[in-house]
């Protein structure tokens, strides 16, 4: 950074000249695409494809990553471009934000709408009457016919809060902690309490990621929930496991941070990579709060 | 609103942006600037919105009279879904997104887009889900014929293309989310000097606004066409009643980002009219700060209205009244503008250059369409609309004579500015009298045929709808087909003809700094900022 100019000069604003990666991630991006909707389709060559395309897509980032990363230690970026930078990340996440509500907005509508309705509440006695007789309006719930589940009662055992996700919980809270903590390192320019605390940080992410894969083996094996009982079944895996997912993508970008602050590449007025990673990872862990309560707990 | 003079020739400097574009091709594929990119865009719009338009002349065809003529009724409702899904994602976005790349930075004095890769990226996905949409017509079972909603349980027969459309959804939904975010961030951090928000010219504000709706609704969406993509494959039961699931569930997901959606593909058009009216009025813009507050207004109340999409489907009586009286609320910022655009020009030194009689054309065609949407806003008047040619005829009118007069009267206006050639005045408003006649032609007697019972989305129809019909094909086919001479206009404008000034309209450099620049700009303009008074 040039430091911190009150008014934007810009002849000093970094504008690259050519960006050779973005058509790489498109080709990359269709591919896998393409190969996985021939997979869903029953055609062989769908995984290959798919391979391919994850294939490009990580050579994609690697390279535009790395591109990003030599302009930022050869001094390219002034203050303005990091704002930049900074509003950029603030926006992706607030995006991601409204992905996950779309998934709380189905939880939400089924309990308090659907699966009612569906029990004969309010206005809708008759229809109860007349189409799924007897079917009561609990939660957890995998609908009027039992879809999925053990045996022909489609029996299934719903996930408690108090085992793994409860563990998981005091994780994810204290990965908070420690990311915060390398924070105070980078700033007071303390190296070594930086990089013990994106190490804690890593590896309670990974923990996490490990700990709910068997959650997820324990359910498939000896619970009977799977993806594909009734509503909760589909709540379930679809939130948990798409913020797993977030999880696995938060602890790659702070390993890349932590590698990075290996190499010496962050100082304590210049590291938005180190913040991006710590806001993605405050936002992982909000929406696990919100996945533990409304998932797990009541 | 004026700049000082630097500008274009004083940096000739040895400056490291101080270079040209790349040669041949691969300049298109690597570009980061924001004009070859805003270029990309509309080009990539202009092919869409005529392969949209001839999918649009087969609907029309085939209903010139009733009987089965032409196309089998499952081709038919491909016709229908792709039509809308290639005019709403293809034609009326990316020309926004077009004009957004193209005069955001110059209207607000910065050198260019905040993230230029990314905007690289935003456009250069688009192409790729084009083909994959467009390829799902030669698959088995054919393309997909559900209806631009993708409403489950019947969009979930759709046959191999099933998967192909939801991942087109992702792609464009990557594309604009990354556009949104690169929008946002250049207005909020690029601005010149003295160039405060409430100095920005209407179009840059409301694109701003349009960024915000995307950012939050795109996700939604893909979140829902996921959860389709899950039902059919993976077993889940989100939409499946016997799961414990919802139909309706669909409708509420998909509406939520639909109608932030349909105000994405207007509120553009609200800045791009803000901006003519006041050039050829030779008039200050009425009410800015209050335009500004309407289209905030509209953009929040885009939110809360979505269930107005659903009366028919079954809501509690609680959920029809809220939706409709909060729909009404829209009509409020809504007059605010329309009755602003009105006071610019009460009074003013009028001209009635192309782009103007399209603005005039947008004000008073757009309100009829806003018109029948507050008819339609009234959940038991609804239950008579809904799903019939009404609803056609309304959405027509303010996407066409709305959002797509809109981009035409753009394109005339800033024409001049991108190629630094003056297009063909004659051919312009000849282009506008066949345009505003034959939409006229094709959609207003839709409103009857609506009122009197005929369904949409229906290759055949009873006899009595026939005249009617037979109107609105004669005036979709003059209108298509008027449209070759808008691109023939634009051809030739590209290629030379008289030369245009910097300010290319009488007095405009008054409205905003586009006209303070050459025609055609720099390839890299405001390398130094100008500073705004």
């Amino acid at each position: 950074m040039k430091g911190h100019n009150t008014i934007p000069m810009n002849e000093d604003y970094y504008l690259p000249h050519k960006a050779t990666y973005p058509i790489v991630g498109s080709i990359g991006l269709t591919t896998l695409l393409v190969g996985f909707a021939n997979q869903l389709n029953g055609h062989a060559i769908g995984s290959t494809l798919m391979l391919a395309g994850t294939a490009i897509l990580v050579f994609m980032m690697a390279g535009w990553f790395s591109e990003v990363i030599r302009e930022s230690l050869a001094g390219n970026y002034n203050h303005q471009v990091d704002i930049s930078f900074r509003m950029g990340m603030i926006w992706f996440i607030t995006s991601e934000v409204f992905f996950f509500a779309a998934f709380f907005g189905a939880l939400y509508y089924t309990r308090i709408y659907a699966v009612p309705w569906l029990a004969g509440e309010g206005a809708f006695e008759s229809t109860g009457e007349l189409l799924w007789k007897g079917f009561q309006n609990v939660w957890p719930t995998n609908g009027p016919d039992s879809i999925g589940g053990v045996g022909p009662e489609g029996h299934f055992e719903p996930m408690g809060a108090w085992g793994i996700p409860a563990i998981n919980t005091l994780i994810l809270l204290s990965s908070g902690a420690t990311v915060t903590w390398a924070h105070w390192g980078l700033y007071a320019n303390n190296r070594r309490q930086l990089i013990i605390g994106l190490i804690a940080t890593v590896a309670l992410g990974f923990l996490f990621v490990f700990l709910q894969a068997m959650e997820y083996h324990e359910a498939y094996t000896e619970m009977g929930l799977t993806l594909g009982t009734g509503i909760y079944g589909s709540t379930f895996f679809m939130l948990t496991g798409f913020h797993g997912l977030h999880v696995t993508i938060g602890a790659i970008f702070l390993l890349v941070v932590l590698l990075r602050s290996l190499r010496g590449h962050f100082g304590h007025d210049n590291h938005f990579a180190f913040e991006a990673a710590a806001w993605y990872w405050h936002f992982v862990d909000v929406v696990w709060l919100g996945l533990f309560i409304f998932v797990y707990w009541l | 609103m004026s700049a000082s003079a630097a500008t274009h020739d004083d940096h000739h400097d040895d400056h490291h942006d101080d270079h040209g574009p790349a040669k041949g091709f691969m300049r298109w594929v690597y570009t980061t600037n924001h004009k070859d990119i805003g270029t990309l865009y509309m080009i990539t719009s202009l092919i869409m919105f005529m392969i949209g338009g001839a999918m649009a002349l087969v609907i029309r065809l085939e209903l010139f009279e009733p009987g089965m003529q032409y196309v089998d009724p499952g081709f038919f409702n491909q016709m229908t879904t792709l039509h809308a899904l290639i005019m709403v994602f293809g034609a009326v976005m990316p020309a926004f997104a077009g004009m957004a790349n193209w005069m955001i930075p110059i209207m607000i004095g910065a050198p260019d887009m905040a993230l230029p890769r990314l905007n690289n990226w935003s456009f250069w996905l688009l192409p790729f889900g084009f083909v994959m949409l467009a390829s799902t017509l030669f698959m088995e079972g054919g393309a997909p014929a559900a209806g631009w909603t993708l409403y489950p349980p019947l969009v979930l027969q759709t046959g191999d293309s099933f998967p192909f459309t939801i991942f087109t959804i992702h792609i464009l939904g990557i594309s604009s989310i990354m556009a949104a975010i690169n929008i946002i961030t250049t207005v909020l951090n690029m601005r010149a000097p003295g160039m405060t928000m409430m100095k920005l010219p209407l179009f840059v504000w409301t694109w701003v606004i349009t960024a915000f709706l995307l950012i939050a609704v795109m996700p939604v969406f893909a979140g829902a066409v996921t959860m389709l993509l899950t039902d059919k494959y993976f077993g889940t039961s989100f939409f499946n009643a016997a799961g414990g699931g919802d139909p309706v569930l669909y409708q509420h997901l998909f509406w939520f980002f639909g109608h932030p959606e349909v105000y994405i593909l207007i509120l553009p058009s609200f800045g791009i009219i803000s901006q003519i009216i006041p050039t050829f009025a030779r008039k200050p813009l009425f009410g800015y700060s209050s335009m500004v507050y309407a289209t905030a207004s509209i953009g929040l109340l885009s939110f809360v209205v979505w269930a107005h999409h659903q009366y028919t489907v079954g809501m509690p009586i609680a959920g029809e009244l809220y939706f409709t009286y909060a729909t009404m609320l829209i009509a409020v910022p809504t007059g605010v503008k329309v009755f602003n655009w009105i006071s610019t020009m009460w009074r003013g030194s009028m001209t009635f250059e192309t782009p103007m009689l399209f603005a005039i054309a947008f004000v008073m065609l757009f309100t009829m369409g806003g018109f029948t949407g507050l008819m339609m806003s009234i959940s038991p008047a609804d239950l008579q609309y809904h799903d019939t040619y009404f609803i056609v005829a309304h959405f027509h009118y303010v996407l066409v004579p709305g959002s797509v007069f809109a981009l035409m009267a753009g394109t005339y206006y800033w024409l001049p500015k991108w190629t630094g050639y003056m297009y063909d005045e004659r051919l312009g408003k000849l282009h506008f009298w066949l345009t505003t006649i034959s939409v006229n032609v094709t959609f207003f007697p839709q409103h009857f045929l609506g009122l009197a019972g005929m369904p949409r989305r229906i290759p055949d129809y009873a006899v009595q709808f026939a005249e009617f019909n037979a109107w609105s094909s004669v005036g979709a086919f003059v209108f298509g087909f008027s449209q070759l001479l808008f691109i023939y206009i634009i051809i030739k404008a590209v290629r030379g003809g008289q030369k245009a000034t910097d300010e290319v309209w009488e007095g405009a450099s008054e409205h905003g700094l586009e006209w303070q620049l050459p025609s055609p700009p720099p390839y890299h303009s405001w390398i130094t900022a100008p500073f705004v008074k």
